[in-house]
């Protein structure tokens, strides 16, 4: 009899072209966990930014430690529209891994963990809370007024537990 | 020059019946998830020993009167002045880093930066536990952990860390207590995964 399966690719989106977003939507609600694997750009140099459920209201806030290669630096934001996955020149190619903890619960407001790798710019590790206890449903994933390259991967897993 | 097809290493050896499925790399445990009383530790035991790494996602949130909490990790049960640390830590404001030499667990509290009972209620602290090589008898352990709690204030309430730890034991870690200064609150949960080594 066959193990159960733990971490379970659930749909990837490789870009064809650049797109200004990418929405992974009707997300099954039988994981723990979910992860968000993302080897990407964008166009202009912005951060990725993240939102739960098509919220656009201000109910996001993360806070995050970043190194430059020179020195390291923590900033927060509050209040905010979004959540701040991501920091450095993304522009580069870098590797993005988003954790979506326990996103099913209707108790808890909802915490990422989150690493950031820009191997040209930077690397960031970041906490952010979306203030809502609904079960998380639909990601999207943006920047602020610019595209995300083409080519640029994004995957999303279903981690179960016992 | 050495060379070793992975093509089929991903898979079991005994995948041969139709409905069998390839369970990935990464299976699960067990899952803690505590009560409406509470819970003084969350424990895993018995751990089997036929993986090459454990890990160790959840979320937390202690009974202590105060805004945070940390988690404090104990292996096979010991709780002599065994561990050592580094972090790495993201208030907001300011990073800052931090180490010790050997010490007790229950003194360097690494594991997770958690929410207190002063806390939103709603909040809880969030932790992600990678354990490696844990049945090796000739290293010593090492963990990593990537945590943090975000509370969507201007305080040092949010943070983020990357701690290193070590366990000064060759020992299989058999058994793995998590707990905090007070006691877990309700709908903490943890949830223990197995790794698998190629060919497993």
């Amino acid at each position: 009899m066959p193990l159960p399966s733990t971490l379970t690719p659930i749909a990837t989106n490789t870009l064809s072209s650049a797109t200004a977003s990418v929405t992974f939507s009707n997300l099954p609600q039988g994981y723990t966990d979910l992860v968000v694997v993302i080897n990407g750009s964008t166009t202009v140099d912005e951060n990725y930014l993240l939102r739960f459920n098509s919220d656009t209201g201000s109910n996001y806030s993360d806070t995050r430690i970043t190194g430059n290669g020179t020195s390291a630096a923590s900033e927060r934001a509050s209040n905010a529209t979004y959540i701040r996955f991501t920091a450095g020149t993304h522009t580069n190619t870098g590797v993005f891994i988003v954790n979506i903890q326990n996103y099913s619960n209707s108790t808890t407001y909802k915490t990422i963990l989150s690493r950031h790798n820009i191997a040209a710019s930077n690397v960031g590790a970041y906490v952010g809370l979306w203030r809502n206890t609904n079960a998380i449903t639909t990601i999207t994933i943006f920047t602020s007024s610019t595209t995300i390259t083409s080519g640029s991967t994004f995957t999303i897993y279903g981690v179960k537990a016992a | 020059m050495a060379s070793i097809s992975l093509k089929y290493k991903s898979k079991q050896g005994s995948l041969t019946a139709p409905g069998d499925v390839d369970p990935g790399a990464m299976i699960p445990i067990a899952t803690v998830t505590v009560g409406s009383g509470g819970a003084s530790s969350i424990e895993f035991s018995s751990i089997p020993q036929s993986y090459e790494h454990l890990q160790i996602r959840g979320l937390g949130r202690s009974t202590i009167a105060d805004t945070n909490d940390f988690a404090i990790i104990k292996f096979n049960s010991d709780s002599g002045a065994n561990y050592t640390y580094h972090y790495l830590r993201g208030d907001g404001t300011s990073a800052s880093a931090q180490g010790s030499g050997y010490g007790t667990s229950d003194y360097l509290r690494s594991a997770g930066f958690i929410s207190g009972a002063n806390a939103t209620a709603q909040v809880f602290g969030t932790t992600i536990i990678d354990i490696l090589d844990y049945t090796n008898t000739n290293k010593l352990k090492t963990i990593r952990t990537l945590t943090g709690k975000d509370a969507n204030s201007n305080n040092a309430d949010g943070r983020v860390y990357l701690f290193s730890m070590l366990w000064g034991s060759t020992s299989a870690i058999t058994t793995i207590t998590l707990t905090t200064q007070a006691n877990w609150a309700q709908y903490s949960s943890f949830a223990l995964y197995g790794v698998k080594r190629a060919g497993a």
